[in-house]
C-alpha cells in the first residue's frame, strides 16, 4: 500500500517536481512562493511539464494498446453483439479505439452500413473523445483515482444511456439515405509487428504534443491565474460550490468552446482548488470536449440536423446531471 | 501509377498529399496524385480512418499521416 501511494506521489504527482520547481523560483528567480508572481510562476512551470512528461509516456503506452484496436476490429466484434450489450460494447470500444474526429464521417458510415444500429454507432461517438484513456490518467494525477474511476463509469453510462435513447427513438429516419446505401468492403487487416507498434505510438506522440501543445500551455496559463490572480470570492460568486446555478453555466460556457481536454484539466485543477464544486469543473470539462464544432459540422453531413440536435442535447443534458451528482456526492470522493 | 489520398478536408490529409508528392519527385516516377474528398467514394475503398493511401486501386494504408520516405518504399 505504501508503495501504491509512493508510486502515485512520485509518478502521477510528480512531486519530486514540484519541489524542483518551488526550488527553481525560490532560488533562482528569488521570488517568493507565497506571493502572487511566486505562486504562479510555479503553478505554471510545474504543470506545463507535468502534462508534456505525462502526455508522452501516457500517449505512447495508449497507442500502443490502441494499435491492437483498428476501427475494422471494433465493428467486427460489434456486429456479433445486440441490444443494451452492444452499446455498452460501443462505449468501452470507444475509448479504447484510437480515434480522428476527421474519421468520424467514414467510420460513422462504415458501422452502420455494416448493419450496427446507429445508437451503438453513437454510444462509441460519445464515448470517444469523452473518456480518453490518457486523460483519465491524468485525472488521477491531478485529483485522484476514485475521481478518475467515477469520472470513466459516469461518461460510460452518459455514452451507452445516449446511444440507447437515439436508439429507441427509432431516429433512424434522420440518417441521411446513402449511408445505408453503401456497401462496406472488408479490407484486409493489416499485420503490425512490434517496431511497427511502436513507431506508431511515436507517431501518435509526436502527432497529438503538435495539436495541443497550444490549448495545454494557454490553459495552464487560465489555470494559474485563476490559481493567484483571481481572488476567491470572485470565483466562489460566481461558481461556488452552494450556487445551484453553477453547473448550468459551467456547461453552457464549455458547450461552445473547442478545447483539447488537456488543456481544461489545469482550469478545471485550479477552479476547484478555489472553491468551485467538482462537479461543476468535470462538467466543464465534459462540456468542453464532448461536443465540439468540427465534428458537428462534419456528422452533419451524414445525419440530418434534428437528429444532430437530439444527440447535442442528450449530452448536454447528461453532463448536466453528473455535474450536479458530482457536487452532491464528491464528499464521498474527494 | 495512380495515387489516391482518401480524406475528408482536414489537416491530417494534406499533409499526407504533400508527402506523397514530395515521394514521387524524389523517386522520379510518372505518377497521378489525385485527392479524394467525396465519403462514399472513401467508403468504397473500404476505409474508415483517414487519411488513407491507394496505390495502383490498392489500398496501402490506413489512418496513418506517412512519411515521403516511407511512401517511396511502397512504389
Amino acid at each position: 500500500m505504501f508503495i501504491f501511494k509512493w508510486l502515485n506521489a512520485q509518478l502521477l504527482k510528480m512531486e519530486w517536481l514540484s519541489n524542483l520547481v518551488e526550488k527553481l523560483i525560490t532560488d533562482v528567480f528569488k521570488l517568493d512562493m507565497t506571493t502572487r508572481l511566486g505562486g504562479s510562476l510555479h503553478f505554471f512551470i510545474y504543470d506545463v511539464i507535468k502534462i508534456f512528461i505525462l502526455l508522452s509516456v501516457l500517449i505512447f503506452t495508449i497507442s500502443y494498446i490502441q494499435s491492437f484496436f483498428p476501427p475494422e476490429r471494433t465493428r467486427r466484434i460489434l456486429g456479433r453483439f445486440n441490444g443494451i450489450t452492444a452499446n455498452i460494447l460501443g462505449a468501452l470500444l470507444g475509448t479504447i479505439t484510437p480515434f480522428c474526429s476527421c474519421s468520424s464521417i467514414p467510420l460513422f458510415i462504415g458501422f452502420t452500413s455494416a448493419g450496427l444500429p446507429i445508437g451503438v454507432t453513437f454510444s462509441f461517438l460519445i464515448s470517444s473523445p469523452l473518456v480518453d484513456l490518457a486523460s483519465v490518467l491524468l485525472l488521477a494525477s491531478i485529483f485522484n483515482w476514485k475521481i478518475a474511476f467515477a469520472y470513466v463509469v459516469v461518461g460510460l453510462i452518459l455514452a451507452v444511456l445516449g446511444g440507447t435513447i437515439i436508439s429507441k427513438l427509432k431516429l433512424e429516419k434522420y440518417v441521411e439515405p446513402f449511408v445505408y446505401q453503401n456497401q462496406m468492403t472488408e479490407s484486409e487487416q493489416e499485420q503490425m509487428t512490434v517496431l511497427d507498434r511502436m513507431n506508431f505510438g511515436k507517431e501518435q506522440v509526436l502527432d497529438i504534443i503538435q495539436k495541443v501543445w497550444l490549448y495545454v500551455l494557454i490553459g495552464v496559463g487560465i489555470g494559474a491565474a485563476i490559481h493567484n490572480w483571481i481572488p476567491q470570492e470572485i470565483i466562489s460568486a460566481v461558481l461556488g460550490q452552494d450556487k445551484w446555478y453553477s453547473v448550468i453555466l459551467a456547461v453552457f460556457a464549455g458547450v461552445p468552446m473547442y478545447a483539447d481536454i488537456f488543456g481544461t484539466l489545469p482550469i478545471a485543477e485550479a477552479l476547484v482548488l478555489k472553491g468551485v464544486g467538482l462537479g461543476t469543473a468535470l462538467s466543464f470539462m465534459m462540456a468542453v470536449t464532448a461536443l465540439s464544432l468540427p465534428s458537428m459540422i462534419l456528422l452533419k453531413k451524414v445525419v440530418k440536423t434534428r437528429l444532430l440536435i437530439i444527440f447535442a442535447g442528450i449530452v448536454t443534458t447528461g453532463i448536466l446531471i453528473i455535474g450536479y451528482l458530482f457536487n452532491a456526492f464528491s464528499y464521498l470522493i474527494i | 501509377m495512380n495515387i489516391k489520398v482518401l480524406g475528408t478536408g482536414c489537416k491530417k490529409c494534406k499533409t499526407l498529399e504533400a508527402n506523397v508528392k514530395e515521394a514521387v519527385a524524389n523517386a522520379g516516377i510518372e505518377a497521378t496524385v489525385e485527392k479524394v474528398e467525396d465519403v462514399q467514394k472513401i467508403i468504397g475503398y473500404g476505409v474508415m480512418s483517414t487519411p488513407a493511401l491507394v496505390i495502383d486501386e490498392k489500398v496501402v494504408s490506413k489512418g496513418k499521416v506517412l512519411k515521403a520516405k516511407d511512401i517511396e518504399k511502397l512504389f
